[in-house]
């Protein structure tokens, strides 16, 4: 069989381009993403009412101690529809989660969490998004690991599936334990 | 030359004219027309070009919206929690523009560190979107440039 | 109950497709017509089960079934019906659903319309397009399932569609793009077929030639839609922004552009063989290319769809295994295509070879521009953009090439150019043009641009070598009529595309270097002027809609004191979600747009506002001239010779 060595180059050239996007698949690689600086500091202080009552100030000494996920949520957010479920069944399992209603209404965060049940050990009010802002949150909604020195370890962007937990996040969080 | 010979001579001339000035068109485009990303904390630390437009990213500073009265320009401070920049815009803010918000600025430094923004890009609120939404929307953020 | 059997219905396509690219190339490979034969019917199988899916999830969106997972987070109980049914496809998992659904589709058009195919080259283009179904089909099942329910937790309500979907221009825009994307899969199918039978006489590009036309026609209307969409939605009057997302549909419509002329080369002239093949393969790899770039999230941000690399990581599997393979299989039997024909160097042949060339080039600059920040991340130099003006200057430079070439390309004739005079010709039409290019836009507007000369006097040139054509063809007949007639469908086709082509050039041509855009601090009772137009701020009011609340602008224009319009631009605030949308106030007519945006109240009376005021001449040609030359696509195809029954025969001759 005779093969031109012409006719080989857009097979090069594809395998050159699969290559850099197989690459940056793998590395993660995010062209938009404006760098966090928060990675492996200190949770930012903050003083906020809790979600279920208005005159009870929540502050960051008040909930360090051990390890826990801080989930930025709201009833806006869709996506936070798909990722509550999640966050149920990680709240059942011992998961202490603490959660943040991110520039929301305190009626309507309430009654989404009778609707679709309280995974939160606390719920944070955050209505013009100060804590968020300090924290550097983008969007809704986003976990922050924060191990029990009060120390941030990881931030996930974007709803937690059952998926994305047991193959890559579970395991950040065993290490906080 | 035989026909056979002469057409192949054609093509294969055709082909590499198309790519030599392919090449040199790219090439001559993309040094004008490339926007690297610099952090606030690279801004003030010196290591963007002045005179060059560049990009940069971080959040609205709360409380550093400042409108100057009876014009269209806003002056405001864009932070990546490590450095602070300011900018200067004349012209329409996108509509998520907030302060608290992701933030990017196209624009020009000048000497004092002062960034002129030709455009400024919002992020939005929004997660776990189809392409075409994700798209649309970033769309409507950057139309408003 | 009814999503699990949609579910069922998926799984059951799933194993008939997986049956239809296994079995008829079998029937190849062993040379057993019997096995070749199943195709048409396991085509028809795969549309029935996935065309049942569909309407299943149609029906889970129409009737507020949110224990799916999908229908939660894209619907609501409040939407109108008909937006119900259209964010089934507003989201990832129902796009792939609706995207292997349309590839069905085109492959039972396939099998219904090819019926003169031979039963080998049927059962292999049947096939390769069994492959593609099947491979796309284990991605919605493996990591996309519309049909995912969220039980035991029902929610009471879905979360909102975005204000800025609920419109008529987004229902339409992705499954028209789709439809271009996946037919490009049947030229593909009818290359690789060929590749793999070995026969590579003119009939493969004769059967395919419809087909390519079709999808492109599609592809140029989605892409189309969107433009116009983002301009009059928008609301900031922007038409098109080369990003990731654009790009990656205006890439397999330049290949698909290149590849339409190429084919028309290969079925007249027997000639560029190799390269049809090629070019197929290619216009169908940049529609998958699409789908991953888009999709992966390796361009857009962490936020769009696929969040889990796992879905790209898939895609790219996919296309990995479809384009590799189909390159090594030309790799290998590239060598098999005999050609055969010469042509000299003033012929049309010779002008479609540059334009091809010139397409290519287009298309590949496009595709580095896009890729050189993903290219800067993967080798960790600094972050960067690559900004619009880059592909301007690139696209803008290449077009005056494709233009000049052109207008005299379609008056060449195939192998050898021998009319007497045509250098005359040439010559006169290149004097009108740019004379007519030099004095008409300074009479009209008073002003001169070098930009507008260059981009008119090829505007002008391409017309003149239309109007020039039709003399060629009318020249000979009885009557003009019977000329027209006489000159047949293909050449109609070409000719309106090329008079879209031109259409939408002038579009941009004066749009963009005539277009005013100012942006004004504004009160009630102010007037601002700009250039013929005095725009008079009436009032401001605040106006309740059904789900918002908007600011409305009242705004009067005027032209030499006669008011020709009255516009009512919003800003609109949608309370469920929190959206703020720019609805524009557009007074729009075949000659100029009149487009007003309000940007943002500057005072707490809401009574002064930051404005955005833009006249802008031509913008409705460039949608026009895409419609035109979609149509000039689907005219070229209602040619008598793509229904001919003779084919089959002549491939048993050709043998």
């Amino acid at each position: 069989m005779k093969i031109r060595p012409l006719v080989i180059l857009p097979l090069v050239f594809v395998f050159a381009l699969f290559a850099l996007f197989g690459y940056a698949l793998l590395s993660g690689v995010d062209p938009k993403e404006v760098p966090s600086a928060l990675t492996g500091k200190a949770l930012p202080g903050f003083q906020l009412a809790s979600l279920q009552d208005e005159n009870t100030v929540i502050t960051r000494e008040e909930i360090i101690g051990e390890p826990m996920l801080m989930n930025i949520w709201a009833t806006w957010c869709s996506s936070c529809k798909y990722e509550h479920p999640v966050l149920n069944a990680l709240s059942a399992d011992g998961v202490k989660i603490i959660g943040i209603n991110y520039k929301d209404e305190r009626d309507l965060a309430l009654k989404w969490l009778q609707d679709y049940a309280d995974p939160y050990a606390l719920d944070i009010y955050d209505p013009n998004g100060d804590l968020g802002f300090d924290l550097g949150v983008t969007g809704a909604p986003e976990t922050f690991f924060i191990d029990s020195k009060g120390q941030v370890q990881y931030r996930y962007q974007g709803p937690i599936t059952h998926e994305i937990w047991q193959q890559s996040l579970k395991a950040i969080y065993d290490e906080m334990v | 030359m035989n026909p056979k010979r002469k057409q192949r001579l054609i093509l294969i001339l055709l082909g590499v004219c198309g790519l030599t000035v392919a090449v040199f068109l790219v090439i001559f485009a993309l040094r004008q027309n490339l926007n690297y990303f610099f952090t606030p904390l690279e801004i003030s630390n010196g290591a963007a070009p002045s005179e060059q437009v560049i990009r940069a990213g971080g959040m609205v500073l709360p409380g550093s919206i400042a409108r100057e009265d009876g014009s269209l320009v806003v002056n405001f401070k864009v932070t990546d929690y490590a450095a602070i920049i300011d900018v200067k815009y004349d012209g329409i803010l996108p509509d998520l523009f907030e302060e608290g918000q992701g933030v990017v600025v196209i624009g020009k430094l000048d000497d004092n560190g002062l960034l002129t923004a030709d455009s400024v890009l919002a992020k939005h609120d929004e997660t776990y979107m189809p392409p075409e939404v994700t798209h649309a929307l970033e769309q409507a953020e950057k139309a408003a440039k | 109950m009814f999503p699990e059997f949609g579910q069922f219905s998926l799984i059951l396509a799933w194993v008939f497709s997986l049956l239809l690219a296994v079995m008829p190339l079998a029937g190849v490979v062993l040379k057993k017509q019997a096995l070749q034969q199943t195709a048409t019917a396991l085509s028809w199988a795969v549309f029935f089960f996935l065309a049942v899916a569909f309407a299943i999830l149609l029906h889970a969106f129409y009737h507020d079934d949110f224990s799916v997972a999908v229908v939660a987070a894209n619907s609501n109980s409040a939407l109108p019906w008909y937006y119900k049914l259209s964010a089934s496809w507003g989201n990832h998992e129902g796009s792939m659903l609706l995207w292997v659904l349309l590839l069905s589709t085109w492959t039972v058009a396939v099998a219904l319309f090819a019926r003169t195919l031979t039963v080998e080259l049927k059962g292999s283009v049947l096939g390769v397009l069994g492959i593609i179904a099947f491979c796309f089909l284990s991605f919605v099942l493996f990591t996309s399932n519309p049909f995912e329910r969220i039980l035991p937790m029902v929610p009471a309500d879905g979360s909102d569609l975005n204000p800025l979907l609920q419109d008529i221009g987004l229902i339409l825009h992705p499954p028209t793009l789709y439809m271009g994307y996946v037919g490009f899969s049947v030229a593909f199918a009818f290359a690789v077929g060929a590749l793999i039978t070995g026969r590579f006489d003119a009939s493969w590009v004769r059967w395919s030639r419809p087909w390519t036309n079709t999808a492109w026609a599609f592809l140029t209307i989605g892409i189309a839609l969107g433009s116009w969409w983002a301009y009059y939605e928008l609301g900031w009057g922007g038409w098109w922004f080369w990003d990731p997302v654009e790009n990656a549909s205006f890439m397999p419509w330049l290949i698909g552009t290149a590849l339409i002329h190429s084919q028309a080369v290969t079925e007249k002239r027997n000639l560029f063989k190799s390269w049809s093949v090629l070019l197929a393969i290619f216009a169908f790899s940049f529609s998958l290319l699409g789908t991953f770039l888009v999709r992966s999230g390796v361009l857009t941000s962490v936020h769009a769809f696929a969040a889990d690399p796992e879905r790209g990581m898939f895609i790219l599997l996919i296309l990995g295994f479809t384009i590799g393979g189909s390159l090594l299989l030309y790799a290998f039997n590239a060598a098999k295509i005999k050609t055969s024909g010469s042509f000299e160097l003033v012929s049309r042949e010779s002008f479609l070879l540059m334009n091809n060339i010139l397409l290519v080039v287009i298309a590949f600059a496009v595709l580095f521009g896009t890729l050189l920040p993903l290219l800067a991340d993967a080798f960790s130099w600094r972050k960067l953009s690559v900004g619009a003006p880059f592909f301007n200057s690139v696209f803008n430079f290449l077009m005056v090439f494709l233009l000049s070439l052109l207008g005299i390309g379609q008056l060449l004739r195939w192998k050898k150019h021998n009319k007497k005079g045509w250098r005359i010709t040439l010559l006169i039409m290149l004097v009108s043009a740019v004379v007519i290019a030099l004095i008409l836009p300074w009479t009209l507007s008073g002003k001169l641009y070098w930009q507008v000369w260059l981009g008119m006097a090829l505007v002008f040139w391409v017309v003149a070598s239309l109007v020039n054509m039709v003399i060629e063809r009318t020249r000979n007949s009885r009557s003009f009529i019977a000329g027209i007639r006489k000159a047949g469908v293909g050449f109609w086709g070409m000719w309106l595309a090329h008079l879209g082509l031109v259409v939408s050039t002038t579009g941009v041509v004066l749009v963009s270097n005539f277009d005013i855009e100012k942006d004004y601090r504004v009160e009630e009772g102010d007037s601002v002027q700009l250039n013929n137009y005095r725009f008079d701020v009436d009032r401001f009011q605040i106006i309740q809609g059904p789900n918002y609340v908007a600011d409305r602008g009242v705004v009067s224009i005027y032209r030499d004191d006669k008011k020709v319009a009255e516009v009512n631009p919003e800003k609109r605030y949608y309370s469920v979600q929190g959206n703020v949308m720019t609805e524009a106030g557009i007074d729009g007519s075949l000659l100029r747009d009149l487009y007003v945006s309000m940007a943002e109240p500057l005072d707490d009376s809401r009574k002064v506002w930051s404005v955005r005021l833009q006249v802008k001449p031509f913008v409705s040609w460039l949608w026009w001239g895409a419609a035109l030359m979609a149509l000039g696509s689907i005219v070229s195809i209602t040619d008598r010779r793509y229904r001919l029954k003779t084919s089959s025969a002549s491939v048993e001759k050709t043998l």
